[in-house]
């Protein structure tokens, strides 16, 4: 007999279930559903099932549902998976209603200081990771997903993107290596996704292709709106060739490194103090200033040491990176208020920047603060500076002097 | 509606007689204030005890025989040892072996660990449980099984019913982790400690006969006496009262889920700006993990803003220890401790206090602390938009839980539930709860991940929250939102129309019924 599942189901498991189908040889279908949640939704989820079923115009099946409260669109997506294992050839696609929250336009000129990572395939983190404000979210379809989940963490992630309000945080999704990876972009560029993250990167041609296919696909479903990329530095080729990735496309707004695959790569390991990292990281960061994008530091993953994290922000900071990846909420206040200037910093930038909007305002084509003539580059940086204060939410105290 | 119901003053039916007594439907907050005389024990005389002190009788089985155990009495215990009881169990043995049946079992709650006693409501040594049902029981009298209705109370309405006349105890057992010969007993020593013995202090005083049971028996006099052996008939040495594990925990933990500490320090960040937390202020917060946490977030800020607290009201844990210690609270007034810290802390220092549901929560009292706590921050399984609040039933209709001291401590001057509002796809913010336990009028400010609502009622806290910053919205709207995730408002459990329980407002009157569940599948 014929089976296929989808999802996860036991005791532990929460907000997902499984879906198994059995082929019957029988006319028309069978349901067996148990739910944590049958007397509030059991009608909600035999409606569900039944339309996906007449849509995917699948009979002859038994189809099983255990479910430990599976969100409608988790529940969608693990129907959808299970069908699409069960018979190949149903190429179609359920999407379920979007949510109107959840769509937000793209901003290209943003913080990214902290890119909070959630497993693709795991549909509990991701409806709460909005709340505690992590500057952008990353819907994984890589690493942290099994080989053989690929296609189920695929329309997860799309319903994701779909239903999901991250509540201002930029949607990111990093795809599978390439060529797998601009599969998934059929997927999720549809759905809006903010930025894509291209691991593995090597070439200015991985950067191109991504970006044609991207066009592509928003051609095809007539989406206006931009797609950002940034690509993740992971090995010796990358490194060396920072500077012709970062300079790809106009749709980059950042370059990031991932320091776990790039020690390994260069016959190493990964240390706190990370001497066997420092040329790549000031690769990138120099690559991406040349380019006029962001310079993003690795991922921080001992979500325990939040010394050792305010550390590594630091250090970050100074070698002149904007962003930290993080794998946990608890993560991502420690990283702001790292990241966030220091008073002294903060009132010499706001000097500058008032200054500046005085010298403007008279119509003056040269900045001064005392004797001291100031060159555009420094306000820059001062605005920067003042924006990143303003995010941390330090505007209020200790200017005046 | 069944003709033995009436529509309460909260707009619930709830049955006009239960168990064969008739009933008062509840009247409102206040509304129900009986007049005459409080109830009393028989008067006992000195001639009849041991000159010598001494009232140790050899087992319990002789002890419950001497102490005149027959069918439809009704048989109490107390909780302080919780999940790791084993007295409760060896009473209903005993009484099995006794032949004894139809008893009324009368616990200040029940746990897990009395699923050892369905036995016994399968085959008629008890009759039904008077008392929190947490667990396996909550589902067994879920299901209809129970012969009787269950009666569910407040630690404070046990108290009043017990004041009152409403329940007379026959035989009361008291797990005495530390005892003399006499009776003398408290729990801040021995095997079993769990710190204090409140919750059997009704028992002691009303109770026709009164058994001690110790597993640590210490000459006289046992001090401090907790328990005073002038209430208790006889003395039973036991092997053990109970799994110290479960009786006390060695180590307290604080969520660790990033959703629950977010809504902790939400909690927290209210009690600071709408201006609750400043000198001399009180607070209550449970053992539970948000509580937990809201407490460890809000002694932060106290500590930051150089604010010390007159009193904390426990239950206690190390991290309360640690604030009166560190000089954070003048005093703890404590009704359970849950960890060994606690309990040296109340062994060790005077300003650490014990007390019961007496002191605390009794409606028969002239006055009680809980009315005059400036903050307290309580769990709820439902919520719903006029602020009613459900604790002991979950949104699909199982009796889980017991009431605890949660109804007694509504009263405070600013009741916080910080809970999720969704768990899993359950809406924990709903139109109707499933079962009412606490009126609206007394709840005051909902805490969620999405958002901060505070009951309009209280017009002050709106005022005083609306320069802050803290994410305030409206009830309707937070519902509105997690009814989107959920994927619309939730159908009601489907319940048979069959009463298995009603619960008590804390002056005794029937405020909502539980119902027989239709099916317990799924």
């Amino acid at each position: 007999m014929n089976a296929v599942t989808a999802g996860t189901s036991g005791p532990r498991v929460r907000s997902d279930c499984l879906v198994t189908i059995t082929e019957t040889g029988e006319e028309g279908r069978n349901l067996k559903i148990q739910s944590k949640v049958m007397s509030m939704y059991g009608d909600s989820i035999h409606s569900l099932v039944n339309d996906m079923l007449d849509t995917f115009n699948l009979t002859g099946v038994l189809l099983e549902i255990d479910d430990q409260g599976a969100l409608p669109y988790t529940m969608a997506a693990r129907i959808e998976t299970a069908i699409k294992r069960f018979n190949p050839s149903k190429t179609g696609v359920y999407l379920p209603d979007t949510n109107p929250a959840a769509q937000r336009e793209p901003v290209r000129e943003r913080l990214r200081r902290s890119r909070l990572y959630l497993p693709g395939n795991d549909p509990k983190f991701a409806i709460n990771a909005g709340l505690h404000d992590p500057d952008g979210v990353i819907l994984d379809l890589e690493d942290s997903v099994a080989p053989t989940e690929k296609d189920a963490a695929r329309i997860l992630v799309r319903n994701t993107l779909r239903c999901v309000d991250f509540y201002g945080s930029e949607t990111m999704v990093r795809i599978n290596q390439l060529p797998l990876g601009l599969e998934d972009l059929e997927a999720v560029i549809p759905e809006g996704v903010h930025v894509i993250l291209i691991p593995k990167c090597e070439s200015a041609e991985q950067v191109v292709a991504v970006e044609e296919r991207i066009n592509d696909i928003r051609i095809r479903c007539g989406r206006e709106a931009p797609v950002f990329l940034m690509p993740i530095i992971e090995s010796a080729a990358g490194a060396f060739k920072a500077l012709e990735i970062a300079t790809a496309s106009p749709s980059l707004v950042g370059l990031t490194i991932g320091l776990e695959d790039y020690t390994a790569d260069i016959g190493t390991q990964r240390t706190a103090e990370g001497r066997e990292s420092f040329w790549a990281r000031c690769q990138v960061v120099n690559a991406a200033r040349a380019a006029g994008i962001q310079p993003i530091d690795t991922v921080f993953s001992d979500v325990s040491d939040e010394e050792g994290l305010r550390l590594s922000v630091l250090e970050a900071k100074s070698l002149g990176f904007e962003g930290k990846g993080l794998i946990h909420p608890r993560q991502i206040r420690p990283t702001h208020d790292t990241f966030a200037p220091t008073q002294e910093e903060y009132a010499r930038a706001k000097r500058i920047v008032d200054a500046f909007e005085d010298a403007k305002a008279r119509g003056l084509g040269v900045v001064s603060l005392g004797s001291k003539m100031i060159d555009a580059p420094v306000v820059k940086r001062a605005q920067y500076t003042l924006r990143m204060a303003k995010a941390a939410g330090m505007e209020m105290g200790g200017v005046e002097e | 509606m069944s003709t033995g119901m009436i529509v309460n003053a909260a707009g619930r039916n709830v049955p006009r007689e239960v168990n064969g007594i008739e009933t008062i439907p509840f009247k409102g907050v206040d509304g129900y204030q009986p007049t005459g005389t409080k109830a009393a024990p028989k008067i006992a005389s000195c001639a009849n005890y041991p000159k010598d002190g001494n009232k140790v009788v050899p087992s319990l089985k002789q002890a419950l025989q001497r102490a005149g155990i027959s069918d439809g009495m009704t048989v109490s215990t107390h909780h302080h040892l919780r999940n790791g009881d084993a007295l409760a169990n060896m009473v209903f043995d005993a009484a099995a072996e006794l032949g004894v049946k139809d008893l009324r079992w009368f616990p200040s709650a029940s746990f897990p660990c009395h699923e050892h006693l369905m036995q016994y409501l399968d085959s008629g040594v008890i009759h039904h449980i008077e008392g929190s049902m947490n667990g396996p029981l909550g589902l067994y009298c879920s299901a209809g099984k129970m012969r009787g209705l269950g009666v569910l109370r407040s630690h404070g309405g046990r108290y009043q019913a017990v004041q009152d006349g409403e329940v007379h105890i026959d035989l009361a057992v008291i797990a005495g982790p530390t005892s003399d010969p006499f009776g003398n007993a408290n729990g801040l020593t021995g095997p079993a400690a769990c710190g204090l013995l409140g919750f059997a202090l009704a028992d002691s005083q009303y109770a026709d006969s009164v058994i001690l049971a110790t597993d640590n028996l210490v000459p006289f006099p046992c001090l401090p006496w907790q328990i005073h052996g002038n209430h208790v008939d006889f003395v039973v040495e036991v092997d053990s009262l109970g799994d110290p594990e479960k009786i006390i925990s060695g180590t307290t933990r604080i969520t660790r889920s990033p959703d629950r500490l977010y809504i902790a320090e939400l909690a927290a960040r209210f009690v600071r700006d709408a201006g609750i937390m400043k000198d001399g202020f009180s607070f209550q917060a449970g053992a539970g993990g948000t509580s937990l946490a809201f407490g460890i977030f809000l002694s932060e800020m106290m500590r930051e803003a150089g604010v010390k607290a007159r009193f904390i009201r426990g239950g206690s844990t190390k991290y309360l220890v640690e604030m009166l210690e560190e000089g954070l609270t003048d005093f703890i007034l404590d009704g359970q401790t849950f960890d060994l810290e606690g309990i040296r802390s109340m062994r060790e220092n005077p300003n650490h206090v014990w007390t019961s549901p007496f002191t605390s929560y009794n409606y028969h009292g002239k006055g009680c602390f809980a009315t005059f706590v400036d903050a307290v921050v309580l769990g709820a399984t439902e919520v719903d938009v006029n602020f009613n609040a459900n604790v002991v039933t979950h949104s699909d209709g199982k009796l889980l839980h017991g009431i605890g001291g949660w109804q007694n401590c509504l009263s405070s001057n600013c009741t916080i539930l910080p809970i999720p509002s969704f768990r899993d796809r359950i809406p924990v913010i709903v139109d109707k709860v499933t079962t009412l336990c606490g009126p609206g009028e007394l709840i005051d400010v909902i805490i969620t991940e999405r958002g901060i609502a505070i009951n309009p009622r209280r017009e002050d806290l709106l005022e005083a929250a609306s320069g802050s910053d803290l994410p305030i919205r409206t009830i309707e709207e937070i519902k509105a939102e997690v009814e989107g995730i959920c994927g619309g408002p939730p159908a009601r459990p489907e319940l048979d129309d069959q009463p298995v329980a009603v619960v008590k407002w804390v002056d005794g009157t029937v405020i909502d019924t539980v119902y027989k569940l239709k099916n317990l599948i799924g």
